[in-house]
């Protein structure tokens, strides 16, 4: 299988759809001439068009606003925030727009749109460019949120995403772009709403998504030397999410570490935990930890922000702790 | 220095008591010993004696008011002595209050893992700090095997009890199953008047399953009819030496039944909940109905006394227990107990454990009966005893066994003189 | 600062004699004023019965803004506005039953009895909707111009919203964009010259709203009397051609005035503006200068007014009692219109 980058994942799950539906249009800062602030829109002016890879104005509540417009009125656009940090200026957009056009239309007017960009901290890049929004944007009803870890998952989402009727919430890795993968050859999809098992362990979940991914297989890598085997639960999707494979993972191992990028209070660890807790809770043989970033807004100096990010000492030392091996 | 006079527990099971009488007034000079007050426990009138030498300054609890154990009802202390401090913590409950665990305020803390590596978990708890602290997963699993999560050590933080520790007590039930099977030896070791057995893995599934399914103590009823002919017959012998000979029926059967105690330590046991205690001395209690109500007093090594003092006994205790005279120590610690209602016609009833004893003997009324014996129909002095039997304790064929020894004895009655 | 600012007028130009036009269109014209005015009176009086909950925004005195602009529209361009929405609604072509339903939370609502007041929505006149958030549909508008001219169709959309919106960054965002990709979108913006309670002189930095298109090369600005309905008519018709043929986006403002308050829960006058210049707009109310012209031009008599006012009432009795008959959503339809299960 050909082992491709995040990066080149993405432009193919882009390519491979604008060439199946002309309806599918990519509009964003510098997503055209320039290739795209991280590259994965690479090639597509060329091959597409400027009608259909529009270079925006740095405008992201406008264009955002544009895109939900051109939806309602039978496009499909997917719309690139150069990154999610910038989003904000757009969520009027996101919120009470797309998320809630087909409710308030009473079922009439579905709004069929990609927003995506890069979501979390890189390296250094200070408080205003390294947060991740997974929980502020899964918490509304009315839009979808996922978030690949891999090449394959980021091809085989994004390619749904933009199929999919409804206004999904694409959260790429800015580390990720960067990371390779097996992406197979032929054209595949990974369904909205499923979890995938990254690891396969009886002593202890990991429910985590994105670049947490990542992070959860290097843990259980590393602890199967010490003969502990943790079962990884990526949920790739975060709404909505499988909270099946949640259960039945959490009921085979009977402790749980909720591993997230984002922030502590609210986050998707304390909507995973709730579901736990409720469905799982004569399973369970310790209180369930979770692994996040520190509450405090991403510092500038390596070492602070080192400190600041959940990773693999962190969620070992959660998963010990879970497992009474402290 | 004053002395704090508290209600005191006067009885084993005594949680308050009536100050039925001051013996003294306020005022009286007091030395420690003497008897201050009445007081009427759950079974008896009990004496309160001082336990310092001054003047009895406060009678905090009236006469015919009844204050819970360890209440302040009285002061002693010297004339001039300022009691203002004391008395006015008299309306406060003065027994010792077991804090709440410290640990458990400060476990929580533990469970969020921010920017730092997570805290070691606390170390683990006083089994006596509170309620047994468990995962919910280990609590599924006890209450699935038939587990007493009170008996289980945990080993998680706080002292919490895990899985791990759950399945460590369920394994290590095979191991001391066998210990229970080695039991008449071990018991029969001398010098010592009790032998502890840990409850073994099958002991605590029986004990929890059965428990669960008919109340707080698994009875089960075992019925047999003796023939008392020979016993009836022993008895006039007896009687129509003189006075001092006369034995009743019910004496026969105490010692049958203390006899046979001594050789079946399995059924003379106490449930203590964590374990067993079997007994190397026979206590026997004797049910004796009195006008408050039931008391069962005790005669001690009851196997060891001949049919002469046990008749004398029985006759004593039950006389003075009709006077409300006996003192705790004279109707506690029974490890059996008898409960005869032959006496009033009836034939055949179950009596409810004494517990912690394990084992109550009913005994019926004696009747003349038909019956066959080699091939004949005769009439015969028959008995119907149902003894009840602790299943946490005792299985069916172990109480059938003793039923087995105690029938031989009534119905050859000379082997009581071996 | 030493420049003072001229209080705009509603007058464009020096007050003319109201013209009349073809008998047969301002008939049609004069009906549709007059049923949203009676509509509204309609809603008014619901509102104050308990029969309508939250918040709802009257449009009495704005009619020939609605009226004038979307009779220049085909069926299938789209008209999207705000949440003063029930006249555009009407106007458009939503069934007056289908806008009291909605109204009043019922099933048979436009919107299903979810959207309410501000939200009414009708795929089948291309009524992209009632938006709630000050200037949030500006760039949805840009939207639908962009997708109208990516499939190369020649539809326009009309974006109906207050004089408060200039003053806030999606419109600027939308209107850059529609004017750089020229796309055909007629932006009108109805100065009813209060953003609430807040006059438009205190809160936009310049006198003439139409202006805001200065900033945006080949956008036009233009400002008409909106309580002339034929002047609206024909302000609207050459700006829609434009979007139309040379895909071009324009700005126009429109000057009308609210007869009632901005909601339902403030007075009509006394607090922001004065009962003299509220009597001094109502003496222009485009639909009774429009039926004086035309009686005095013996284009309509007093008979044929009479039998049209009976003609409007009845439609709205009717719109009354079908909302009022209309069941509640059942509760079934809670968790319905969340997602779509549907992929393209």
């Amino acid at each position: 299988m050909p082992i491709i980058t995040y990066r080149e994942a993405l432009n193919q799950a882009l390519r491979e759809e604008m060439a199946r539906d002309d309806r599918v249009y990519i509009m964003g800062e510098e997503v055209g001439v320039y290739n795209g602030a991280y590259k994965v829109t690479k090639g597509l002016l060329e091959e597409f068009g400027e009608n259909r890879v529009v270079d925006s104005p740095i405008a992201e509540l406008g264009f955002a606003g544009i895109g939900v417009g051109s939806a309602m009125a039978g496009l499909r656009p997917v719309i690139e925030f150069m990154t999610w940090n910038f989003a904000l200026l757009a969520i009027d957009q996101v919120v009470n727009s797309a998320a809630k056009m087909l409710y308030m239309s009473g079922g009439q007017f579905n709004v069929p749109i990609v927003f995506r960009g890069p979501n979390g901290a890189a390296l250094q890049l200070g408080a205003q460019h390294s947060q991740a929004f997974e929980s502020w944007l899964a918490h509304i009803p009315g839009i979808k949120v996922v978030s690949p870890g891999t090449p394959y998952d980021a091809k085989g989402l994004l390619k749904s995403a933009i199929r999919d009727d409804n206004p999904v919430v694409v959260l790429e890795g800015e580390m990720l772009y960067n990371t390779k993968g097996e992406v197979p050859d032929h054209e595949y999809l990974i369904p909205l709403g499923k979890a995938d098992r990254k690891r396969t362990g009886t002593d202890c979940s990991i429910i985590t998504s994105g670049k947490m991914a990542l992070v959860a297989m290097q843990v259980a890598d590393l602890l199967a030397k010490e003969d502990i085997h943790i079962d990884v639960i990526d949920l790739l999707t975060i709404r909505p999410m499988d909270v099946e494979a949640i259960y039945e993972s959490v009921r085979k191992t009977q402790r749980a570490v909720v591993l997230e990028e984002g922030w502590e209070v609210c986050g998707i660890g304390a909507q995973v935990v709730d579901y736990i807790q409720r469905e799982c809770f004569d399973h369970l043989d310790a209180p369930v930890l979770r692994v996040h970033q520190a509450d405090v807004p991403m510092p500038y100096a390596k070492g602070l922000e080192k400190i600041a990010k959940p990773d693999v000492a962190k969620t070992i030392a959660a998963v010990k702790q879970v497992m009474y091996r402290t | 220095m004053a002395t704090k006079i508290f209600m005191e527990a006067l009885s084993p099971t005594m949680e308050e008591g009536r100050l039925v009488k001051w013996n003294m007034p306020e005022g009286a000079a007091v030395k420690s010993g003497d008897v201050l007050a009445e007081v009427e426990t759950d079974k008896a009138v009990m004496e309160l004696v001082a336990r310092g030498n001054g003047i009895l300054r406060r009678q905090l609890v009236a006469e015919g008011v009844t204050a819970a154990v360890g209440t302040l009802v009285g002061v002693i202390a010297a004339a001039d002595e300022d009691i203002a401090a004391l008395v006015s913590g008299a309306a406060a409950p003065t027994a010792a209050v077991t804090p709440p665990a410290a640990a458990a305020s400060a476990a929580p803390t533990a469970t969020s893992t921010t920017g730092a590596p997570p805290a070691a978990p606390a170390p683990p708890a006083p089994a006596s700090s509170g309620p047994t602290r468990s995962s919910p997963l280990a609590r599924r699993l006890a209450r699935e095997s038939g587990i007493d999560l009170g008996a289980v050590a945990g080993s998680g933080p706080a002292g919490r009890v895990i899985k791990r520790d759950v399945e460590a007590a369920v394994s290590g039930g095979g191991a001391t199953a066998s210990a229970i099977r080695r039991l008449p030896s071990a018991i029969g070791a001398a010098g010592s008047e009790y032998t502890d057995q840990p409850l073994t893995q099958i002991r605590k599934t029986i004990a929890k399953r059965l428990a669960e399914s008919i109340g707080p103590i698994p009875t089960f009823y075992l019925t047999a009819e003796f023939d008392m002919t020979r016993a009836v017959e022993m008895r006039a012998a007896m009687v129509a030496q003189g006075e001092e000979y006369k034995v009743s029926v019910n004496d026969i059967i105490l010692k049958a039944v203390a006899t046979a105690l001594a050789a079946h330590p399995e059924v003379n046991a106490h449930w203590l909940g964590d374990k067993i205690r079997f007994f190397n001395r026979v206590h026997l209690g004797m049910a004796v109905a009195t006008d408050d109500g039931l008391i069962v007093p005790v005669i001690f090594d009851a196997d060891r006394k001949g049919l002469r003092a046990i008749a004398h006994e029985s006759r004593e205790l039950a006389a003075r227990a009709r006077e409300r005279k006996l003192k705790p120590e004279e109707y506690t610690g029974s490890t059996f107990s008898v409960s005869n209602l032959g006496m009033m016609q009836i034939d055949q009833f179950t009596a409810i454990i004494n517990p912690p004893e394990c084992g109550i003997l009913a005994i019926g009324a004696l009747d003349d009966t038909p019956v066959v014996v080699d091939g004949a129909l005769v009439i015969r002095k028959r008995m119907r005893v149902t003894m009840s039997c602790d299943h946490r304790v005792i299985d069916g064929a172990v109480g059938a066994r003793f039923l087995l020894d105690l029938r031989r004895m009534l119905e050859n009655p000379l082997m009581l003189v071996f | 600062m030493a420049t003072t600012k001229k209080k705009t007028s509603i007058k464009c130009e020096p007050v003319a004699v109201r013209t009349v036009g073809d008998p047969a269109l301002d008939r049609e014209l004069l009906q549709s004023m007059l049923l949203q005015r009676r509509f509204e009176e309609k809603v008014g009086e619901a509102y104050a019965l308990g029969k309508i909950g939250g918040f709802c925004h009257l449009y009495i005195g704005q009619e020939a803004v609605s009226t004038g602009i979307i009779a220049q529209l085909r069926p299938d361009d789209y008209v999207i506005g705000t949440y003063r929405d029930h006249g555009q609604a009407l106007v458009r072509g939503v069934a007056p039953r289908a806008v009291m339903a909605e109204l009043f939370g019922r099933i048979d609502g436009c919107s299903r009895g979810k959207g309410g007041s501000m939200h009414m929505f009708d795929r089948h006149t291309n009524f992209l909707g009632g938006h709630g958030i000050v200037g949030s549909h500006v760039p949805l508008a840009a939207g639908v111009g962009f997708a109208i001219k990516y499939r190369g169709g020649d539809q326009v959309i009309v974006c109906f919203m207050g004089d408060s919106v200039v003053n806030i960054g999606a419109f600027h965002e939308a209107l850059n964009m529609a004017a750089l990709w020229k796309l055909p979108v007629l932006f009108v913006i109805e100065n009813n010259r209060y953003g609430m309670g807040t006059p438009v002189e205190k809160a936009a930095a310049v006198d003439d709203l139409s202006r805001r298109a200065d900033g945006y090369t080949g956008m036009d600005g233009i400002v008409v009397d909106g309580m002339d309905v034929h002047a609206v008519c024909e302000a609207a018709a050459r700006a829609i051609a434009r979007a139309r043929t040379e895909s071009r986006p324009s700005l126009l403002e429109v000057r009308t005035y609210r007869f009632r308050g901005h909601s339902m829960s403030d007075a009509v006058s006394g607090t922001y503006r004065s009962k003299d210049e509220l009597d001094e707009y109502q003496s222009y109310d485009p639909i009774f200068s429009l039926r004086d012209a035309m009686v005095l031009a013996s284009t309509m008599t007093v008979a044929e007014w009479e039998a049209l006012e009976a003609e409007v009432a009845a439609t709205v009795q009717d719109a009354w009692d079908f909302a009022d008959a209309s069941p509640e959503p059942p509760p079934a339809a809670l968790y319905e219109d969340v997602l779509v299960d549907t992929t393209s």
